[in-house]
């Protein structure tokens, strides 16, 4: 029985991690660094503790102290939202070893699902479908060049460590090779603190469709349909929706059959994403799993009508999943997309600040998730986003039209942000006809 | 005179990446701030060498902050 919940996270999602803790009448402990004193994410707990300086490393990242913040406060679980420590073995480790329910994966699962070549070669043995490419790191330059001539070029770079866009690089000839190799080992030392590289052949215009699954502790295992992701800048999503539009019946069912076979070998608990790659026959392949709750989890709640944070809580408790998949149904279309702090006419730099005005939507078939409020204070030392905004319809057409209209309500003033782009992006026709790919948003597809 | 290189945003300083002294040709990177989890280069606009270096790393700078001096 779980009590009392610490969120290790910030902005919006310890917000929603929160509410759902009040749904299931659980105390919340928020924890914070010196430049959070006054987030809202901090007044929404019942309890707050701070956790030290600004920088993510020294505050968000330590896992002694949060453990020690939930030891203090007397937490008995801690849901680590998404990013900073959520995929880190070790900190679940931690976790269960100061007695405390993490809710997620097991340690061994995270291991096993960080480590992206162990990951690619579990999925392989499961039948899922994986990129051409190395079958684990490649050693140096010149196996490098073996692999790739084998799987053709253009090729992609992967830190094997990595995850979040972060330590690819694209290689569209063997000449650029060897130089590209070098820059990726260095920036994945730098990042990972691991330069280990594998590399994948680049497919071409793909779609980023990924599948959403669920699994108690008892071996119920399900999943709860797919969404499409595919706009993105720097590898990270701006839009996504559920169901994935124009998807041909094969390959939506390819893709959940795939899922759960994938989630059933790595012993999953909890909620989990397989995130895959669609090419324009509809083949699809395994990128990565996220042994997390995803930020587009709202619009998964927004088709099928169900909790997935509130689940999460009741299973890491100990109890059994209360879904079959025979009542998991998509009865809405559902589509969100993500307000960064960022300028898209400057190639999306960051654009810290103070928020000075904020207007947001509200009305039928609107949700907001918001991690700041007029006066809010946006930091340079964490992510950028600052709200999601999803809108559900009977229809795509009535979602796609619900969150155009709300684009358009919201009012940011202080910090520059994506909504411009945003809305060119609801207004076009690849949007609207479904048509999209993970490369539209860097060729300049939606530019002003 | 030297010419003045400013932050383009507000940031972190990540790394030092040329010395006093360094040649760097236009578009080399002088420092790397490390911005809402992004790394980005404060680039010098022409060729020349470093005279000073005006940050160190761990500290914020401001957009429109002179980070270094070229020559």
């Amino acid at each position: 029985m779980i009590r009392t919940v610490l969120v290790a996270n910030r902005g919006e999602i310890a917000r929603r991690v929160f509410r759902a803790c009040r749904r299931l009448g659980l105390r919340t402990v928020a924890v914070h660094s010196e430049a959070d004193r006054d987030a809202p994410h901090v007044r929404d707990a019942d309890l707050a503790v701070a956790i030290g300086p600004p920088p993510a490393r020294e505050s968000y990242l330590d896992i002694g102290r949060i453990v020690e913040a939930a030891r203090r406060s007397g937490a008995d679980a801690v849901h680590p939202g998404y990013g900073f420590l959520s995929e880190d073995w070790r900190f679940a480790e931690a976790c269960r070893r100061a007695g405390l329910v993490f809710v997620g994966p097991t340690p061994d699962a995270l291991r096993t699902m960080g480590d992206k070549t162990e990951a690619r070669r579990l999925m392989a043995a499961a039948g899922v479908p994986v990129v051409p490419g190395s079958p684990g790191t490649v050693a140096d330059v010149g196996e490098a060049e073996r692999v790739a001539k084998d799987v053709g070029y253009p090729i992609i770079l992967k830190a094997a460590a990595g995850g979040g866009g972060i330590g690819l690089a694209r290689v569209a000839s063997a000449r650029d090779l060897s130089t590209a190799f070098t820059t990726a080992a260095r920036r994945a030392q730098a990042a990972f603190g691991r330069g280990d590289l594998y590399l994948e052949r680049l497919l071409e215009r793909p779609r980023h469709v990924e599948v959403q699954v669920f699994a108690d502790a008892a071996g119920t295992l399900v999943h709860l349909g797919e969404r499409e992701c595919s706009l993105q800048r720097r590898h990270q999503k701006l839009v996504e929706e559920s169901p994935a539009p124009n998807l041909p019946p094969a390959t939506r069912q390819g893709l959940a059959r795939a899922a759960l076979a994938g989630a059933r070998a790595v012993g999953y608990v909890n909620a989990g994403t397989i995130e895959f790659l669609v090419d324009a026959a509809g083949a699809f392949y395994f990128l990565e799993m996220n042994a997390r709750l995803q930020v587009e989890h709202p619009v998964t709640e927004e088709a099928t009508g169900l909790d997935l944070v509130v689940e999460q809580l009741r299973v890491a408790g100990g109890e059994r999943l209360a879904w079959r998949q025979e009542d998991i149904v998509a009865r809405r279309a559902a589509i969100e997309c993500r307000v960064y702090a960022e300028d898209p006419a400057r190639g999306f730099l960051p654009s810290p600040g103070t928020i000075e005005r904020l207007e947001l939507p509200a009305g039928e078939g609107i949700r907001v998730e918001s991690g700041v409020e007029a006066g809010s204070l946006v930091p340079v030392h964490y992510d950028p986003l600052l709200f999601k905004l999803v809108a559900s319809g009977t229809t795509r057409a009535e979602a796609v039209e619900r969150l155009a209209a709300a684009l358009d309500r919201c009012v940011v003033e202080g910090v520059r942000t994506t909504l411009p782009l945003l809305r060119r992006v609801l207004a076009s026709r690849e949007l609207r006809e479904g048509r999209v790919h993970t490369q539209m948003i860097e060729q300049g597809a939606f530019n002003a | 005179m030297p010419e003045e290189i400013k932050a383009h945003i507000t940031g972190v300083v990540f790394e030092i990446a040329a010395t006093p002294g360094a040649r760097v040709a236009a578009g080399d990177p002088v420092i790397v701030l490390e911005s809402m989890k992004m790394e980005i280069p404060v680039e010098a606009p022409r060729d020349g060498a470093v005279k000073e270096i005006l940050v160190r790393e761990g500290q914020t700078v401001q957009e429109g902050d002179v980070v270094a001096l070229l020559e």
